[in-house]
């Protein structure tokens, strides 16, 4: 009982079915999310036999073994897969946000000829996927000699993720309330730092929210660096990985140690940007 | 500090026109306070001074320079706005200093005037405070500094008070009072508080649907209010209207006759009217006396407000209706009381059928409560 009030303090007895109930959904989404995960860390400590042999057992003294990590750090050129993905996504997920807060702010703030055409052009970006446009893409970056370069990955990722992050940040930019930029106008700020100084500050966390929405997809992406950037020098994690997967006999101690090695540089960006997820910024701007 | 000129100054959002053409004169150093219903136009002519919005027509100028089109820093202007609109992620005195240092003055000037302000404004232990952590006074001094510093030639006030709790209210209203002595500068205030209003202006506009209804000083408009628009507006409680027709026109001592068939005495020019005319009779309720004989009624008490030093009764008086009287504190009446009341003809007034003010004779000067 008392673990109960403490868990819950304010709702009570009352409330306790319904507590549960959330709590074990919740709770299932969980495990169902984690599952993969958690078996891929697992077995990525085991011997290949240990592996086939019981996929769901942890690491014991006999079966535990770190080939799989030695095969990846030393066969292949994982730094510079890892160093590929990272400067890519921060890159992408960077300029995504930088030029979806400005577009977002120009498409809510200001009022001028064709605004309801690129809004709705964005809100057609989000509903088409971009991989069908994969091979116009492809003939594109030919034609720019862009092909395997990271750019030409930085590029495609912006264009994929900038309709939906315009499409957040503009929400959150209207609620930014009104008299804040009409205050700054008469303190005689000028329109760009009104946007740098003013509103950049106030969209954190929605652009935080933002940036963990645009991250991972390009993080985990393995279509566009496979056409676009298949070199030795451009490729990314998830390319790199695909190396120990082959046509007869697959490595899978070096595919999940290289999975699990993956995962963490994107855990890391993710600790970064949830921590401005954190909400109330605005509060005392206007009662 | 500077005066400001407003000449046939209309504004139109899309077809509907919210301002029909203003026109208005305010010298250096005066305190202008635009009041009027909210939906008159009043914050929208403010905008349109503050360069925030768009002047439809008309020509407006600051120390007869000509603004129209000008963005509002190049106007010389400082709005301080109803919800102060502080940068919620700079501290009290970046809050302060943010206008000054983009403008791109030195470091030590900026930081004289911020400091210089917050003494007048007692808010230099707060500087370093986030709006957040301030209360509801704190932060709307805060808005009026960031506005002081940056030496405008004209301060917009955009219902400055009305977040403010009653208490507060009436402190911030006189600390205003004292700073414009102190500033002697030129202040255009939106408010639809009549208290303020009366209390802060050297000169009211009242507004009613995008016009200007009557300009002039607090009192005159008190004593003489051009229309029945203004005369309901200035005064607290609302002044009693009752219907009525004239009886006798004439330019010193009229008579009109009531619904009830009272006749009532006024001192008022009505020459211009003729007999069985439709007008509106006003009569203020401090202006009311329980001890008067002239122009009697009577009528049963149904409530009464008690506000320590005076009281207001609310009393039927039959077929004209309701009339709220104004009454000192130590009034012993009660609900249901029959009582007799009655007003001197010099204290009343009177409107045509357009809501136009007829002209009074001898009209009483200084308010005063009855006994």
């Amino acid at each position: 009982m008392k673990l109960i009030h403490r868990l819950m303090p304010s709702n009570g007895l009352r409330q306790l079915p319904k507590s549960v109930s959330v709590h074990a959904v919740l709770l299932a989404y969980t495990i169902i999310a984690l599952f993969p995960i958690l078996v891929v860390v697992i077995n990525s400590f085991k011997d290949r036999r240990a592996i086939f042999r019981d996929p769901l057992g942890l690491p014991t003294h006999d079966s535990f073994t770190l080939v799989g990590f030695q095969q990846v750090l030393l066969r292949s050129d994982f730094g510079l897969y890892s160093w590929n993905s990272l400067v890519v996504t921060i890159l992408a997920v960077g300029l995504v946000l930088l030029l979806g807060a400005m577009a977002a702010w120009a498409l809510t703030e200001y009022k001028f000829k064709g605004n309801l055409l690129i809004t709705f052009l964005f809100a057609m970006g989000i509903m088409i996927p971009i991989r069908l446009g994969t091979v116009s893409i492809l003939s594109l970056m030919v034609d720019l000699h862009l092909v395997n370069t990271l750019t030409a990955l930085v590029l495609v990722y912006i264009a994929q993720g900038l309709p939906l992050a315009v499409y957040i940040l503009s929400e959150f930019v209207r609620t930014i309330p009104k008299e804040l930029t009409e205050a700054a106008r008469c303190d005689s700020v000028s329109e760009y730092k009104i946007f740098f100084c003013i509103i950049l500050p106030l969209l954190k966390p929605a652009m935080a929210t933002v940036a963990v929405f645009t991250m991972i997809p390009i993080w985990n992406d393995l279509w566009f660096p496979l056409i676009l950037a298949p070199g030795e020098s451009t490729r990314t994690i998830t390319l790199g990985v695909q190396q120990f997967v082959g046509q007869y006999v697959t490595d899978w101690n070096s595919v999940l140690s290289a999975l699990t090695m993956a995962i963490v540089p994107v855990l890391i960006l993710y600790t970064i940007f949830s921590r401005q997820l954190i909400r109330g910024l605005t509060s005392g701007a206007v009662k | 500090m500077a005066s400001v000129k407003l000449n046939n100054i209309k504004k139109r959002f899309g077809n509907v026109d919210v301002l029909h053409g203003i026109d208005l004169d305010i010298k250096d150093g005066e305190f202008v306070v635009l009041i009027g219903e909210s939906g008159c136009g009043k914050s929208t002519l403010l905008r349109l001074l503050s360069g925030l919005e768009d002047i439809s027509e008309g020509d407006l100028y600051i120390d007869d320079e000509r603004v129209n089109g000008r963005s509002p820093a190049k106007r010389g202007i400082a709005m301080v706005f109803q919800s102060y609109a502080l940068y919620p992620h700079m501290n009290v005195f970046k809050n302060m200093a943010f206008g000054l240092k983009i403008s791109g003055k030195d470091k030590s000037h900026v930081n004289e005037k911020v400091i210089e302000a917050a003494k007048k404004l007692k808010i230099d232990h707060l500087l370093d405070r986030l709006p957040r952590e301030l209360s509801g006074g704190q932060r709307q001094r805060v808005a009026i500094g960031r506005a002081i510093v940056r030496d405008p030639k004209v301060f917009l006030f955009d219902e400055p008070l009305s977040n403010l709790d009653a208490s507060l209210r009436v402190q911030t209203r006189v600390e205003l009072g004292k700073l414009h002595q102190e500033l002697k500068a030129t202040i255009i205030y939106v408010t639809h508080d009549q208290v303020e209003a009366m209390t802060l202006g050297d000169k009211i506009v009242v507004m009613n649907k995008g016009r200007v209804e009557q300009v002039g000083a607090p009192l005159d408009l008190y004593h003489h209010p051009k229309t029945q628009f203004v005369a309901a507006f200035i005064g607290s409680p609302k002044m009693n209207f009752l219907q009525g027709k004239v009886q006798q026109a004439d330019s010193e001592n009229s008579q009109v006759v009531l619904e009830s068939g009272r006749v009532i005495r006024a001192s008022i020019d009505t020459s211009s009217l003729n007999e069985g005319d439709t007008v509106q009779l006003g009569l203020r309720p401090e202006h009311i006396a329980l001890n008067c004989s002239e122009n009697t009624f009577e009528g049963t008490v149904t409530l009464i407000e008690h506000l320590g030093e005076l009281s207001y009764l609310y009393v039927d008086v039959g077929q004209e209706g309701e009339l709220v009287l104004k009454v000192n504190g130590d009034n012993q009446h009660q609900a249901g009381d029959r009582i007799q009341f009655g007003i001197k003809p010099n204290y009343l007034y009177l409107f045509d059928h357009e809501g136009k003010a007829l002209t009074r004779i001898n009209a009483h000067q200084s308010p005063s409560i009855p006994l």
